[in-house]
């Protein structure tokens, strides 16, 4: 009971929710195998992709804020590297500093267009999303003539960013995301920059009469939200030697609603990188793992809305009972962690 | 009564937004272990004077002294840093935490694990537990219990008792009480009792006489961004206090006019004006 209770209150609750849901409702309607779905790469893969960004996403709306060009920066993160490494022939080196260049001076341009003005920010990375996907595309027929560039990248490169590994179809980038994942859980739940992101998504105005650096953290968040995108672009591209122009954009959308399934509260102040991670996992079955159903894949899109419907009810819900949480006398508080 | 030099004290402080003159000429004082109560009604500057106070308002003309020193605050975290200290209406700012993280928001305990330094949570929520406790508030026993969940008397508890664990020396009450029942109203003006008695100076914001009365060594009325009014305890009476508060003598005339009217009408109250 006690344990129940604890588990409730966590902001991570609905995504586990939504996870045994989705699970149970393939196995049940879809005939799912299970086993053949655990073992499979395309989910995780897909996961990878989006996770490294949701984790960054993650944390900047829990402060408060929301980045949306990150649609446009995971294919000028893998144009930049092709473009440079692949057109070029620069050696790799520089085609990985380019796409990680590009994501730190858009995180830039966001960041302070945030701080300095009282913009949106839905509005300000809307803008620079579109602005973005206009530079990509019309800098790569500038430079390359083309919308698609092919890379070859040396073996190390390959090794640390595009492998294949378990000798099968998972990418590397699953490693990534799972250092992602922990430095993200580091920093929002164990150090104390994280108490400095929950009290900015909180109140920014006593965050900052609190001493906070609510300014420099804002450009920071939004430099690694941004570079986060383009470091998966980058990856991509060297994994399948090639950048296309076009890819990406079905990500933003994808990845905010991984965040707020994990239970992220679009107004920020609430959150947590567990169920940033699950609501990843789970987005990513839903999406991927309807292949191993009977299930028509035309469905999936109804299921994830569906799914991202229930989910934030049971957020909201959660909230509530976290709010009027009051312990029984002799309940020693420190079960709840 | 001796002549101590004041913790914190306001000589000819004007403001003016603009066109706008919103306080003039103020000049008040306040010593340590005492409760000045500031009273006016909704637009008589109450904010903008305690604004100024926190260091959000830089004061147009006239100057601020503390322990005797001037003092000149460019930002809300000069103010913070010499000990003065606002707590809201609605006490703890983010209701979406903790109480022991948001406590600490800012100055956050960290202990050593390895090569990392990480959030203690565990020193963190029994400091914050025991600051409010001794404040007379034991229903808060659990620090990982959400602002949000706490009612609004025991929120304003812990905002001030964590204003008092910082070592703040003047402590500006917002209108604490104002949107609390009776009970938690008097929970609240106990905790300024004992942070009187441990030697800070409040200033206490209200609009409810009677919660000034109970409390309250010094009284100041603002009307209309001036000082009507400055007098201690047992000077005036609450009648007094109110009618100061409305702007003169609107709501004695009313009580003699509803008597008067009552009087001639068998024991009935006037019909309300339209």
């Amino acid at each position: 009971m006690d344990i129940m209770s604890a588990f409730i209150r966590r902001p991570a609750t609905a995504s586990v929710l939504s996870l045994i849901g989705v699970l149970l409702f393939y196995f049940i309607f879809g005939g799912v195998d299970l086993e053949k779905l655990g073992g499979a790469a395309s989910w995780l893969n897909y996961a990878a992709r989006i996770g490294i960004v949701a984790i960054p996403v993650g944390l900047l709306m829990i402060s408060g804020e929301i980045d949306i060009s990150i649609g446009a920066m995971i294919p000028a993160g893998a144009m930049a590297t092709a473009i440079i490494s692949g057109y070029y022939g620069l050696p790799i080196i520089f085609g990985i500093l380019g796409a990680l260049g590009i994501g730190v001076i858009v995180g830039l341009i966001n960041g302070v267009l945030a701080v300095r003005t009282t913009v949106p920010t839905l509005i300000i990375t809307l803008g620079t999303l579109i602005a973005m996907q206009g530079i990509v595309l019309a800098g790569s027929v500038i430079l390359t003539g083309n919308a698609s560039v092919p890379l070859s990248a040396p073996d190390w490169a390959k090794t640390l960013f595009g492998q294949l590994i378990f000798g099968g179809s998972h990418q590397v980038v699953i490693i990534w995301w799972l250092a992602f994942t922990l430095l993200g859980w580091f920093i929002l739940h164990q150090s104390r920059f994280g108490n400095w992101i929950f009290a900015m998504g909180g109140d920014k105005v006593s965050a900052r009469n609190a001493g906070i650096p609510v300014d420099r953290f804002t450009i920071l968040l939004f430099v690694l939200t941004a570079t986060s995108a383009s470091f998966v672009g980058m990856c991509h591209a060297i994994l399948f030697n090639s950048a296309q122009v076009s890819g990406g954009m079905n990500d933003i959308f994808n990845i905010i609603a991984s965040v707020v399934v994990g239970g992220v509260l679009l107004s920020g102040g609430f959150g947590s990188v567990p169920g940033i991670f699950i609501g990843t996992i789970t987005f990513a079955i839903v999406n991927k793992g309807i292949d191993f159903t009977d299930i028509d894949r035309n469905w999936s899109s109804l299921i994830i809305g569906v799914m991202l419907l229930a989910a934030v009810l049971m957020n909201n819900r959660f909230r509530n009972m976290a709010l009027n949480y009051v312990p029984r006398k002799k309940d020693k508080g420190g079960s709840a962690k | 009564m001796t002549e101590k030099t004041a913790v914190l004290e306001l000589r000819n402080v004007n403001k003016s937004f603009g066109p706008i003159d919103v306080l003039h000429d103020i000049s008040l004082k306040v010593n340590a272990g005492e409760v000045l109560c500031l009273l006016g009604d909704n637009g008589a500057g109450k904010s903008t004077l305690i604004k100024t106070l926190a260091g959000v308002h830089k004061p147009t003309s006239g100057e601020m002294f503390m322990d005797g020193e001037k003092v000149s605050f460019e930002r809300p975290k000069d103010a913070a840093d010499r000990g003065i200290a606002t707590v809201h209406q609605f006490g703890g700012t983010f209701p979406l935490m903790t109480i022991g993280r948001s406590f600490f928001v800012g100055v956050e305990p960290t202990k050593r694990i390895g090569p990392f330094r990480i959030f203690d949570r565990k020193t963190a929520n029994e400091t914050a537990v025991k600051a409010v406790q001794e404040f007379g508030i034991t229903r808060i026993d659990d620090g990982d219990r959400l602002i949000g969940g706490l009612s609004g008397g025991e929120r304003q508890s812990l905002a001030i008792a964590r204003a008092v664990h910082f070592g703040a020396r003047v402590l500006i009450l917002d209108e604490p009480t104002a949107a609390l029942g009776v009970k938690q109203a008097s929970h609240v003006l106990r905790i300024v009792l004992e942070a009187k008695k441990r030697g800070l100076a409040v200033i206490f914001i209200t609009h409810q006489v009677t919660h000034a009365m109970a409390v309250g060594d010094h009284f100041a009325v603002l009307i209309r961004g001036a000082l009507a009014a400055n007098f201690m305890r047992g000077e005036k009476s609450r009648e007094e206090i109110t009618d100061l508060m409305a702007g003169g003598e609107a709501l004695a005339d009313l009580d003699t006019e509803i008597e008067s009217h009552m009087e001639t009408h068998e024991g009935h109250p006037p019909p309300p004006a339209h």
